[in-house]
């Protein structure tokens, strides 16, 4: 999918599994063959990516939680975890 | 050097495997059933793994589903929180078998394929296997997990190299790996049968380019080449003790799979001694650390950062002494060997893997 709004879908593509590491004290993505380490700001995203959240409701959730949140930033950070196989769209 | 801990675990919880392949990288002499590790070894193995860092842990073999205890340890690695990646020719698992397993928090499955037609693929694996492995990809994808399949490439098989990428993509495959045969253990000995020729690794890197492009998005394909006809060697494990460690049937922890081969590295086990003492203390997981060890050309050399010297398994047997440089590397004084290796002349007989006993 080469273009994402506001009313795109994310979830976690089959097989990638967002988890606490507590030996390293952050979150980790992990899916076949690999492990990432999202920073914290791409961590929140991805936690609300659920399979039924349009990314205006996650920029709505957010905006609850955090101050400054720009829907370019959101959207950017879905769409490189969406180039690295991280993330789909239903 | 400072070390880091590592992400990965290769647990071989069995050397007993119903395939007898000709390019089985497990060691000549195998580890029998009586000195496997028991169910308890490997979840207290499993349980010092997570607290050193891994999180990637894959059941691997020999074949893993001949272990009864198999779901008991899944359920086991997935409650530390370990990615559990299921390695497997695909004999013995059932439906009620993989659904088992998946429910104990399986995240993942790799499938062996030996050829895409039946009758070369059963010849490879001496075993009736091809249509099993049809069914259990089926069952695979039915149960939502991600399927890798795994084809390691030999001469007697790259001639099916496009009509193999078809097969994966029919069976619906969300990655392919496709191996050039790496000569350790059992391959070894069928070296000068396996080695493919200059002409079939011409021949696929254009099949594997476009289908690569072709299905980007739907298949990933990784393609490991034939480091004997390359310049520079593959940065073997990402360095040695720099990311991941094997546990064999029978407790020895080793830094690379092949490691045993190497007979003047004194290997500990994970009986005796804990992982995170082996992993940051041990002899044989410093050995080939970092730079250190390095002599020329690596010593100096602007590609050490990239390929860390190469392979050592292979350094120790092709030149004798496991600390030079991987004789793969055009700038290895010992380059001619891998030549002459590559000039000898080839035959068809391949002799396939026994039983373990």
């Amino acid at each position: 999918m080469d273009t994402i709004t506001v009313a795109s879908v994310p979830k976690l593509r089959t097989g990638v599994r967002l988890t606490f590491d507590h030996v390293r004290g952050v979150h980790v993505l992990l899916f076949p063959e690999g492990v990432l380490v999202p920073n914290s700001t791409a961590t929140a995203v991805l936690q609300l990516c659920d399979g039924t959240t349009p990314v205006s409701g996650i920029i709505a959730l957010l905006e609850g939680r955090y101050q400054g949140v720009q829907e370019t930033d959101v959207l950017a950070v879905l769409a490189r975890f969406g180039q690295r196989r991280v993330i789909e769209w239903t | 050097m400072d070390v880091t801990a590592p992400l990965g675990l290769l647990a071989e919880l069995t050397h007993r495997c119903p395939l007898h392949c000709s390019y089985c990288s497990n060691p000549v002499e195998l580890v029998s059933r009586s000195a496997e590790l028991s169910t308890a070894d490997w979840t207290d193995a499993l349980s010092q793994a997570r607290e050193l860092g891994v999180l990637q842990v894959h059941l691997s073999g020999g074949e893993p589903l001949a272990r009864p205890d198999l779901p008991e340890l899944v359920t086991h690695a997935s409650g530390l929180g370990c990615y559990v990646n299921l390695v497997t020719s695909g004999l013995g698992l059932t439906e009620p078998r993989l659904n088992d397993l998946a429910e104990r928090g399986l995240a993942h499955v790799q499938l062996s394929v030996q050829a895409a037609t039946p009758d070369r693929a059963n010849l490879l694996a001496g075993a009736k296997a091809f249509d099993r492995k049809l069914a259990v990809a089926e069952l695979v994808k039915a149960s939502g997990l991600p399927l890798t399949v795994n084809v390691v490439l030999h001469r007697q098989n790259h001639d099916q190299l496009a009509e193999i990428i078809a097969l994966a993509e029919s069976m619906g495959a969300d990655r392919l790996e496709l191996a050039n045969t790496q000569y350790y253990g059992w391959a070894l000995r069928n070296r000068d049968a396996l080695m493919p020729t200059r002409t079939q690794l011409a021949a696929a890197e254009p099949v594997v380019r476009a289908a690569v492009n072709r299905l980007r998005g739907t298949m990933e394909i990784i393609y490991v080449v034939a480091d004997y006809y390359e310049p520079f060697p593959k940065p073997c494990m990402h360095g040695w003790g720099a990311r991941q460690l094997t546990i064999a049937p029978d407790g020895t922890v080793l830094p690379c799979t092949a490691a045993s081969a190497i007979t003047t590295l004194t290997l500990d086990n994970v009986r005796d001694t804990s992982l995170a003492d082996i992993w940051y203390r041990s002899e044989s997981f410093n050995a080939y650390r970092g730079e250190e060890w390095m002599s020329d050309p690596c010593r100096t050399c602007d590609r050490r950062t990239t390929d860390f010297g190469g392979c050592r398994c292979q350094a120790f047997q092709l030149t004798g002494d496991a600390a030079n440089t991987d004789p793969v590397c055009s700038r290895s004084p010992n380059r001619g060997t891998v030549d002459l290796i590559l000039a000898a002349p080839s035959t068809p007989d391949l002799i396939m893997r026994g039983p373990a006993r």
